[in-house]
Order: C-alpha cells, then structure tokens, then sequence
C-alpha cells in the first residue's frame, strides 16, 4: 500500500492547482452540474470508469459465490422506522413525499406555487422512503425467509444512495452509489469476511495506482447521544476506512468501508440462525463515485492518457 | 444512588434480562445493553440527577457498569453543589 503523499496532509501548497477540483471537473465535462451541491450529472467516460472498478469488484464476489440483488434506490418507510436510521443520523434521512389532497388543496397549491411560498404542506409522505445504504433492504428480504443456513450468505449489492449533506466537495454527494458485499451468518464467519476484504481493499486500490491508508473509523451519528456511539464504534473497532487523498488540502476521502455490525441487525430483524441464534453481519462497501474521482483526482480528467497498468486494471 | 440508576435502568428497559441478577460491577454492555440504549440511559442519566456529561466522559468505560455510572454522576453531581 502506497502512503499518503505529504503535500494531502498539508494544507493546499503554494503551487497548488487554483481552481478547486469540482470546478475543474465542470469544466472538463467529467462531473455537470444541476444546481444543487452534491447531485450531477456523469459523462460516459465517469461511468465507464465506475463499470470497470465494478467489474474488478465482481471478480471477488463472484469467486466467493455471493449472489447478486439490485434493490431500487428507495426503501419502504416502515422498514427506515424500525432500523433505527432515525434515530442515528436524522439529519441524513430523505423521505419522499407527493401531493394526495383534493381539487381545492391542488389550487391551493398552485397559488402557494405562484406566490412563492413554501408549498411542501401540501404534500405528504408516501410509503417510500429514500435508501440511505445499499444493504438496508436486504436485511428485512433475508429475514423473511427464514433461518440462515449454516455456510452463512453472501450478497453483492448495489443501489443509488441519499444523504442529506449538501456540499462543494465533489466526494460529497447527495446521490451516489454504494456497492457493498454484505456477509450474514456466525460472528467467526462474518468476521473472517471482513478480515478478507480488509486485505483485498487496499490491494485493489494499489493496482490502479492510487495512494491509501487503512484506519478506524465512526459513522456520523446524530447529536451529543451519537458522540457516545461514535466512540463506542471507534472503541470495538466495528469500523475501518480504506482512505484515499482526493480533495485539495482536505483530510483522504473514505472510498471504502468495512462494517461489522455484530447482532445489530440480526436482532432488529429477527434474523437467526438454524440453531435459534441471532446472526451476525458484516459488510463491506464501495463509494463508487469517490472512487472514480479519485482515480481522476491522480490519473487527471482524460482517461486515454491514463497509465496504461491502471487502464488495464479497469478496461483490460 | 445505585438505587436510582438501577431504577432508570428498570424503568427504560435498557437490559434485555432481569434487573435483580446484576450486580454492581457486572459489565452492562456484557449484559446485552446495546449502543442505542447507552445513549438513552445517558439522556435518562441527565434528566433525573440534572447533570450534562461533558465530552470527555461519553465513552464507553462511563457506562460500563453501575458502579462506573455511579462514580460518574457522583463526580457532576458534587461538582454542580
């Protein structure tokens, strides 16, 4: 694993690039922007770049024999209720809502509309909810079938993703995708699985010729409450990041993850094992915009004039 | 005051087992208390001794067990007099 060059630790060096790099993605036409920070379009040769890291991910996955499920990016609302993301990071929760009133609160709307004013009370929540990690639906899926069978399961999933973080660094998007290995069964096996991708992460990483380092890591939790389950994540080591340097004079950018979740979401969804205990959970997951704007980030914005060991990695 | 945390504890159904078998020192997140129900007895912890747990005591070993609890709220609740 390469280390982290110096000049991402520091702040931005004197002959740093002036134009911030989502500017410079704009320009070049990688990234376009709509509007509202964190949601853009992608050019062919973005998603093309996502397509070949995916393919490289899938040639784990399908030699471990995980299956492949791709949930829409919308989840029910009941299921965001009863796993507690509400209670732990309401501030990046986006619930969908639409219009169900009758002729005279249509007008009413409109004339909110016309009038400028705010017209969201016109609206009110649907059923739907939008999915804030790509294995929050499986869990509920796994546990209405029944009990885990003995060799444990693999899953390879991947799903668009919302948070609620408006921001002018490109890494930080309001919609992105997430691909994620997700491992359920005994807490030896789940562990044994994140151990492997602990391995395999920086390795894949180091083959397209980006610099990153392994640390411990704490989700974003809520309010002062989430101060203590932050350090208690922190402290179990229930959480690692693969960290890659993207953002000028910024701290490296998490681009993957690996979670051990212990019973957490065995025990919130009933799902146990033939033996009658709750299973354990692990996952690990791929911020597959982050990735690609790293590789851009180090290769620069013009993927033919990419090195062609990385070219081969992704497209070969 | 081991009396009103265990009550607290009771009361907000933070352990998944029977309040009268633990003891003092007995580890609670041994016990089953998950992360979730620390933060909610933190909350319960505040309200009923009126105190804030300053940053540096929001971790894991503060509410470890009844009695870590107890020498933490002690230590607030002598400091605010």
């Amino acid at each position: 694993m390469n280390a982290i060059p110096p000049e991402f630790k520091a702040a931005p060096a004197a002959d740093a690039p002036a134009k911030p790099f989502l500017d410079r993605l704009f320009e070049d036409g990688v990234l376009m922007p709509t509007g509202v920070d964190g949601l853009y379009g992608r050019s062919g040769a973005f998603e093309e770049v996502i397509d070949g890291f995916e393919r490289l991910v899938e040639r784990y996955s399908r030699a471990d024999g995980a299956m492949k499920i791709h949930f829409p990016p919308a989840m029910p609302r009941v299921n965001m209720e009863k796993s507690g993301y509400l209670k732990s990071f309401p501030q990046l929760a986006g619930s969908i809502h639409s219009f169900m009133g009758s002729d005279a609160d249509h007008c009413q709307l409109i004339a909110a509309l016309t009038e400028g004013r705010d017209w969201s009370e016109y609206q009110s929540p649907t059923d739907v909810v939008l999915t804030p990690a790509a294995c929050y639906p499986l869990y509920p899926t796994v546990a209405a079938k029944g009990a885990v069978p003995d060799a444990g399961l693999l899953f390879d999933l991947k799903s668009y993703c919302f948070r609620h973080e408006p921001s002018k660094e490109p890494t930080r998007m309001q919609l992105f995708r997430m691909r994620e290995n997700v491992c359920i069964g005994t807490p030896e096996q789940v562990k044994e699985f994140r151990e492997r991708w602990l391995e395999r992460g920086p390795k894949m990483i180091a083959s397209l010729g980006l610099p990153c380092e392994l640390d411990v890591a704490n989700d974003p939790f809520f309010g002062r409450g989430g101060k203590l389950m932050a350090r208690n994540q922190r402290d179990q080591q229930l959480k690692f990041e693969l960290l890659i340097p993207v953002n000028d004079g910024a701290d490296p950018t998490a681009c993957l993850s690996f979670n051990y979740h212990q019973n957490h979401f065995g025990s919130l969804w009933g799902m146990k094992r033939a033996d009658g205990e709750e299973a354990h959970s692990a996952c690990v997951g791929f911020g597959l915009e982050r990735i690609a704007l790293a590789l851009f980030r180090h290769h620069g914005n013009d993927v033919a004039k990419w090195p062609e060991s990385v070219r081969e990695v992704l497209f070969g | 005051m081991a009396t009103q945390i265990r009550e607290l504890i009771g009361n907000h159904k933070i352990l998944p087992v029977p309040l009268e078998r633990v003891r003092d020192e007995d580890d609670l997140y041994e016990l089953g208390m998950t992360s979730f129900a620390s933060v909610q007895l933190m909350l319960a912890l505040e309200e009923a001794f009126d105190i804030e747990f300053p940053e540096r005591m929001l971790n894991r070993k503060t509410f470890a067990s009844i009695s870590a609890i107890d020498r933490s709220v002690t230590e607030l609740v002598s400091g605010r007099a």
